[in-house]
């Protein structure tokens, strides 16, 4: 069964099966705004925690979002590239970001659950 | 600067009822975007009319017997050859020709000149500004009022809906429509449109008025941005500032041409030596490929990895469709159409010159 962990950096990671799904949460897409541009990563790049994995364009800046834990990148949303909007509109579904295979599950028990996250974010 | 220093608009507290995003800029508490976002607030004030709040911009106005003088001194400008109500575009520049600010200025009667600054440069102007004033017999009065900005095809209607008319007033030109009121037909948008200063009471109820309009909405210092830079609109500070002359910034249709050769205004000796030599860097308009934005500090090489200028002010035009950029390079560079490339966090973007506006300007002139 899938389990959904957050960052403080506000992303959000959904685990099943070794693989995390990555995006960032509703009030860092509210935050950025509208999103002209996604530059993606490349399929089988390894990533330590804490690397830009992604670079996300609003109208008026680039921001980083960086990778929550160790892994390689398996994939990343191809939709992202015609319509960066989903990440507005469907932060924490069709805008997803990227897709990474766990080489440290460990890693995961440092990150918070979706009530210390919502505290987090007051 | 210390968090207790930053300003705040005598209004905020409107913008905060509208549910604004505030942010910092140049030392004020600014709305940023409201709840519809940046993107539909740029659109709407190209197909209906916006309303921006810039009172962290500065009137002064300048007057007295020496008031022309003076403001030929500290500008390349003709104040004397202004009609009355007519509003031109110019810089303070420094003994080096450099852009210390770039003004638009009103004459509102013989010897009574509006002086509206920008919110960064206000204090330097001021303090530049009355420096002068000491060796001409001129006064310079900062005044204490709210400035709107209405900006759109449908702006002059709202206005008039609001009981405003503004029929015979054209592009460029400024009156005193009321007591303590100043309104030009002007704008940072390239669309017709109007900036008003009044009185904070005032400011309040027209404000109250105009969002009865469903024309008229509220639009942030983000679509500001992207607005002014489709229009081809320089931002001082980036991409104007004490660096650069008005040749290289490709603004000397500001400055008349007898004026070149004869003014009198600080940096004119510069000014006319940089014009001799002809500029080794031009402010261009440019276009990157795809959808990646380029932005601001990006570096720009030619076709053979030579360095070839930087960009100044970039981001995605909601209009245009397309990332759209400005910036300077190397004279020899400066045409339309000239392929280069911009230094995006290591990768090579193509970019190329295009010219200014991206999106036409649909001022009134008459």
């Amino acid at each position: 069964m899938a389990k959904t962990y957050f960052t403080e950096d506000h992303e959000w990671l959904r685990v099943e099966g070794g693989v995390a799904t990555v995006g960032i949460t509703d009030y860092a897409q509210e935050q950025l705004g509208d999103l002209v541009f996604v530059e993606l990563p490349e399929t089988g790049r390894k990533l330590t925690k804490g690397d830009t994995a992604v670079v996300v364009e609003s109208v008026k800046a680039a921001s980083d979002v960086y990778a929550p834990v160790d892994g390689e990148i398996t994939e990343a949303n191809s939709s992202l590239s015609s319509d960066p909007s989903l990440v507005n509109s469907a932060a924490t579904g069709d805008g997803w970001l990227w897709k990474m295979r766990l080489s440290n599950e460990s890693q995961l028990e440092g990150l918070l659950d979706e009530a210390a996250y919502k505290a987090h974010i007051g | 600067m210390t968090g207790d220093e930053t300003k705040h608009l005598p209004l905020e507290d409107l913008h905060t009822a509208a549910g604004a995003r505030f942010g910092a800029f140049a030392g004020w508490s600014m709305p940023l975007t409201y709840p519809a976002g940046v993107m539909k607030e740029h659109l709407h004030t190209r197909e209906h009319a916006g309303l921006f709040d810039i009172s962290h911009m500065k009137l002064f106005l300048v007057s007295g017997p020496g008031a022309i003088a003076l403001l030929n001194r500290a500008c390349p400008l003709d104040a004397g050859a202004l009609e009355i109500s007519q509003s031109k575009y110019t810089f303070f520049l420094n003994e080096a020709a450099g852009i210390i600010d770039d003004l638009i200025i009103t004459r509102l009667g013989d010897d009574r000149f509006m002086v509206v600054a920008n919110a960064g440069n206000a204090a330097v102007d001021e303090k530049h500004l009355r420096a002068l004033a000491g060796d001409f017999e001129a006064k310079v009065d900062a005044l204490d009022r709210v400035f709107l900005a209405i900006q759109g095809p449908e702006a002059w209607a709202a206005l008039a809906r609001a009981g405003i008319e503004t029929g015979s007033l054209l592009f460029m030109h400024g009156i005193e429509p009321r007591q303590n009121w100043f309104m030009s037909r002007s704008g940072y948008t390239g669309e017709d449109g109007f900036e008003i200063g009044l009185p904070e009471a005032d400011a309040r109820d027209l404000v109250a008025t105009l969002l009865k309009d469903e024309r008229v909405a509220w639009i942030g210092l983000a679509a500001r941005d992207s607005l002014r830079l489709e229009a081809g609109l320089c931002l001082h500070g980036q991409d104007i500032t004490e660096e650069f002359d008005p040749t290289s910034a490709g603004l000397m249709w500001a400055i008349p041409k007898d004026i070149r050769a004869t003014g009198s205004f600080i940096g004119a000796d510069a000014l006319r030596a940089i014009l001799e030599r002809g500029p080794a860097q031009k402010r261009v308009g440019l276009k990157p490929e795809g959808r990646q934005p380029v932005r601001a500090g990006a570096a720009l090489f030619d076709a053979d990895g030579n360095r070839a200028g930087h960009v100044t002010s970039g981001g995605f035009g909601p209009s245009a469709g397309h990332p759209v950029a400005m910036g300077y390079v190397n004279t020899a560079l400066a045409k339309p159409g000239t392929k280069l490339f911009a230094d995006v966090r290591g990768a090579k973007i193509p970019i190329d010159i295009n010219p200014l506006p991206f999106t036409p300007h649909r001022y009134r002139k008459g």
